[in-house]
C-alpha cells in the first residue's frame, strides 16, 4: 500500500501566506494555499513597493497576475500555474519555470509570459497585446481570436508542437510556431482547424502544414525575406529567454498562413 | 410535488424475466430530492497502479480536493477498485434509500434473486456540509443458482436486471454501484467532504476515480452525483451528452433504462453493452463513442475507413455528442477519454506503474510526488491503464491494425493470434 504525505486533506487552505521581503523582492510560499489569499498577498507586496514577486511552491493556484497593471513588476511561478495565468494582464513580466494549466493570457493586454513548460488549452485566448513565449508544447485552441489595434499587436511564440484550432478567428498579431522542444516527436506539428475563420494577423510555422489543415479564409505561402526581417528579432527575443540556439530555429524553412479574406463571416449573421 | 419531466418520460414497465411478484411499486419518490435545477464545469480524476499495488482512499480525495473549485458542492464521488478483498467474488450492491420502506422492497428483491452474505450500513461520520444523506447499505450477494438457471442468463446479466428493475421500479431505492470487490461512494456536497463523510480513507485500492459536480442540465442529487456505475465499471464525467435522449432509446433497445436523470448513466450503459456484451475492442468502443469526423475518416487508409463507416452506421446511436471527458474505472484498468475535439480538459501523467489522469495538472502533482511524463492526451484517443497480472475484462488490446481489428469484429479465427482475447 502506498499514502501520500504532500498537503492537507483540504486541498487549499485560506489562510495568508508567509512574504518574505528583501530589497524590492518579496518571496511567497504558495504551498497549499488558496488562490484568493496567494493573489492577495502578490497585490499587497506590489503595493508596498515591491518589483518582484517570488512564488514558490504553486500548484495549480488561478490567476497569478491576472489583472496586474505595470511594467516593471515581475512575478516568477515555481511550480505548476493554474487556470487563468496573466488574464487582463497589463504590463508585467510572468515567468514560469514549469508547466502552465488552460487560459494563460486570456485578454491579455500588455507585459511578458514566459512559460518554460509546456501549456494547456485556449493559451492567448483573445489577446490584445503583450508577449507569450511558451517553450514546449501546448494544446488545443491556441491563439484564437488574437487580436492588434495601431500599437498594440500581440506576439505568441510555442517552441514545441500544438493542437486543433491553432489561430482559429485570428485577427490580429502573430501566431509562431516550431516544433521543436516537443514530447511528441512522431505527432504532426499542428492539428486541424488551423487558423479556420482567420481574418487578421499572420501565422508562422517552423515546418509544413497540408492545405486540409488550415480553415479555407487561410492562404498558405513560404515565408518571404521580408518575412524573415519581421520573425527575427521576435526568434532572437525567444531564444534569449530559454537560452536556445538562434541558428538551429532558423535552419528549417517557415510556413507563413494570412487571411485571404476580411471578414469571412460578414454576410452570415448580418443585412448588408 | 413538483414533477420533473425528464422523469416522467422514463419506461417503469419490469423486465419480463423478473417480473413475477417482485413486491415493488412505481413511485420514483426522489423527485423530492431532485425538485430544482441550477446552471453553472466539473472536475475528476483517475489513478491505477498497474502492479496492482494498493493505494489509501486518501489519494484520490487529495486529487479531487485541489479541483474543489471546478464544482460547486452540488455532487461529488468516487469508485474504488480491490476496495473489498475479502469478499472478492461477491456482487457488492451499495445502496441509497430514501427511508426504510424503500430499504424493505429493495432487501425483498435481494432476498428473492440473490443469497445476501452480509448486509449492513455503509460506514459514514459526520462531516459539515454534508446533510440530507439517504439510508446507505452495502450487500454482498451471490445470485440464486436455480434463478439464474431459469432465467438463462450470465450472473452478469442477471445483476443487469435487478439494477434496472430497482432503479426504474423501486421508489425512493436506488443502486449507487453493483460490482465486484468495488463500490462507488457518493453524494451532494463537495468532493473532499464526501470522501470524508464515507471514510475513504480506510479503504484500499488499486484504481480510484472521483469527481466534483457541478450540475449544468440535471438536479444535484444523492443518486445524480457520479460516478455511474454497472456492474464493474465506473464513469466519471465532465462535460454534457446532448444525444443523452437518442442514446438512452438505443440502450432501451437492450434492456437497459435510463432512471437517475443525468445524461452520464448512459456513458456506463454504453461501455457495458460494447465492452461486455458485443465484446467489442477498447480502441473500436472508443471510437464509437468519440467518432472520428467524416472529413477525418475520408483521410484514411482505405481499410480503415471501411471499419469506421461501419463503426459509425452499427453504433451511431451510440455515438456521445457534445464535450466530454471520461474517465472508466474496472476491475482490472482504467480508461480516460475525451470527446473528438476535446472540449474539456483532461491531463495524464505516469510516475513508475501509476498511471494518472485529471482535469488539471495540480491534481497530479499533488498526488505524485515526482511525475516521469506529464502529457495533454489527443481528442479522443484513450489514455489506459493495465493493472499487470489481472483478467483484462475487454476483448482485445488498445492498439491493432485496421485488419486487425476488422477480424475482431467479424470474430475469423486467423487473427486470434494477433488479437488478445481474455
Amino acid at each position: 500500500m502506498t499514502t501520500t504525505t504532500t498537503g492537507p486533506i483540504e486541498g487549499y487552505l485560506r489562510i495568508d501566506p508567509e512574504v518574505r521581503l528583501e530589497g524590492d523582492v518579496a518571496t511567497i510560499d504558495a504551498k497549499s494555499v488558496y488562490y484568493k489569499n496567494m493573489n492577495e498577498a502578490i497585490r499587497g507586496a506590489f503595493a508596498e513597493g515591491a518589483k518582484k514577486v517570488v512564488l514558490e511552491n504553486v500548484n495549480g493556484q488561478r490567476y497569478i497576475g491576472t489583472g496586474i497593471k505595470g511594467k516593471d513588476l515581475r512575478i516568477d511561478v515555481h511550480g505548476c500555474a493554474g487556470q487563468d495565468m496573466a488574464m487582463f494582464m497589463d504590463g508585467p513580466t510572468v515567468e514560469v519555470f514549469g508547466n502552465a494549466q488552460d487560459g494563460v493570457g486570456n485578454t491579455m493586454n500588455a507585459g511578458k509570459v514566459i512559460i518554460h513548460g509546456d501549456a494547456g488549452d485556449v493559451l492567448g485566448y483573445g489577446m490584445r497585446g503583450g508577449k507569450v513565449f511558451v517553450r514546449g508544447d501546448v494544446g488545443y485552441r491556441v491563439g484564437i481570436h488574437m487580436k492588434a489595434y495601431e500599437d498594440n499587436v500581440p506576439i505568441m511564440v510555442c517552441g514545441g508542437k500544438a493542437r486543433d484550432f491553432f489561430g482559429e478567428y485570428m485577427a490580429g498579431g502573430m501566431l509562431v510556431l516550431l516544433g521543436m522542444n516537443t514530447r511528441f516527436p512522431e505527432g504532426p506539428l499542428v492539428g486541424g482547424y488551423l487558423g479556420t475563420g482567420m481574418h487578421g494577423g499572420t501565422i508562422y510555422l517552423r515546418g509544413e502544414v497540408e492545405p486540409w489543415q488550415t480553415g479555407k479564409e487561410v492562404g498558405i505561402f513560404t515565408a518571404d525575406e521580408e518575412d524573415m526581417k519581421t520573425l527575427q528579432p521576435v526568434l532572437a527575443e525567444y531564444c534569449e529567454a530559454f537560452d536556445m540556439d538562434l541558428d538551429a530555429v532558423l535552419a528549417l524553412p517557415f510556413t507563413k498562413l494570412v487571411p485571404v479574406s476580411h471578414r469571412p463571416y460578414g454576410k452570415l449573421y448580418t443585412y448588408l | 410535488m413538483e414533477f420533473n419531466p425528464l422523469l416522467d418520460r422514463m419506461p417503469v414497465d419490469r423486465l419480463p424475466s423478473l417480473r413475477d411478484d417482485a413486491g415493488v411499486g412505481e413511485r420514483p419518490r426522489y423527485r423530492e430530492e431532485a425538485a430544482f435545477k441550477i446552471h453553472g464545469g466539473c472536475g475528476l480524476m483517475g489513478i491505477c497502479d498497474e502492479s496492482g499495488t494498493l493505494m489509501e482512499g486518501e489519494v484520490a480525495i487529495r486529487a479531487m480536493a485541489v479541483q474543489r473549485d471546478r464544482g460547486n458542492g452540488l455532487g461529488g464521488g468516487y469508485a474504488g477498485y480491490g476496495i473489498y478483498p475479502e469478499f472478492p467474488d461477491h456482487f457488492c450492491f451499495h445502496m441509497m434509500y430514501h427511508d426504510v420502506q424503500a430499504k424493505e422492497e429493495a432487501e425483498a428483491v435481494f432476498d428473492r434473486y440473490f443469497t445476501v452474505d452480509l448486509a449492513e450500513p455503509l460506514p459514514t461520520r459526520a462531516v459539515k456540509g454534508i446533510s440530507d444523506a439517504p439510508l446507505l447499505w452495502r450487500y454482498f450477494l451471490v445470485p440464486d443458482p436455480h434463478k439464474l438457471e431459469n432465467a438463462e442468463m450470465s450472473a452478469e446479466d442477471f445483476v443487469v436486471h435487478v439494477v434496472m428493475l430497482i432503479n426504474s421500479s423501486v421508489d425512493g431505492a436506488f443502486v449507487a454501484s453493483s460490482g465486484k470487490n468495488m463500490g462507488a461512494f457518493k453524494g451532494v456536497g463537495f468532493p473532499e467532504e464526501i470522501g470524508h463523510y464515507y471514510r475513504l480513507e480506510e479503504y484500499e485500492g488499486h484504481t480510484w476515480v472521483g469527481h466534483n459536480r457541478f450540475p449544468t442540465n440535471t438536479p444535484g442529487w444523492w443518486g445524480g452525483a457520479h460516478p455511474f456505475t454497472l456492474l464493474d465499471w465506473s464513469i466519471v464525467h465532465n462535460g454534457e451528452i446532448s444525444s443523452y435522449g437518442i442514446n438512452s432509446r438505443y440502450l432501451e433497445q437492450f434492456g437497459y433504462k435510463c432512471s437517475l436523470g443525468t445524461d452520464t448513466e448512459v456513458a456506463a450503459y454504453l461501455f457495458d453493452l460494447m465492452l461486455r456484451r458485443h465484446k467489442l475492442p477498447l480502441q473500436l468502443a472508443c471510437k464509437a463513442l468519440a467518432s472520428p469526423l467524416w472529413s477525418e475518416i475520408d483521410r484514411m487508409p482505405e481499410d480503415e475507413q471501411a471499419v469506421m463507416r461501419a463503426l459509425r452506421s452499427v453504433y451511431g446511436p451510440g455515438m456521445l455528442n457534445g464535450p466530454f471527458a471520461i474517465v472508466l474505472g474496472f476491475n482490472g484498468g482504467m480508461v480516460a477519454l475525451n470527446d473528438r475535439i476535446k472540449l474539456r480538459p483532461l491531463v495524464a501523467a505516469r510516475q513508475g506503474t501509476k498511471v494518472m489522469v485529471a482535469s488539471e495538472e495540480s491534481a497530479m502533482r499533488e498526488v505524485l510526488d515526482a511525475p516521469d511524463d506529464v502529457w495533454a492526451p489527443k481528442a479522443g484517443e484513450p489514455v489506459v491503464a493495465r493493472i499487470k497480472g489481472m483478467d483484462w475484462p475487454i476483448h482485445g488490446d488498445l492498439h491493432l491494425s485496421a485488419k486487425e481489428v476488422s477480424c475482431a469484429v467479424t470474430g475469423v479465427d486467423a487473427c486470434t493470434d494477433i488479437v488478445e482475447v481474455s
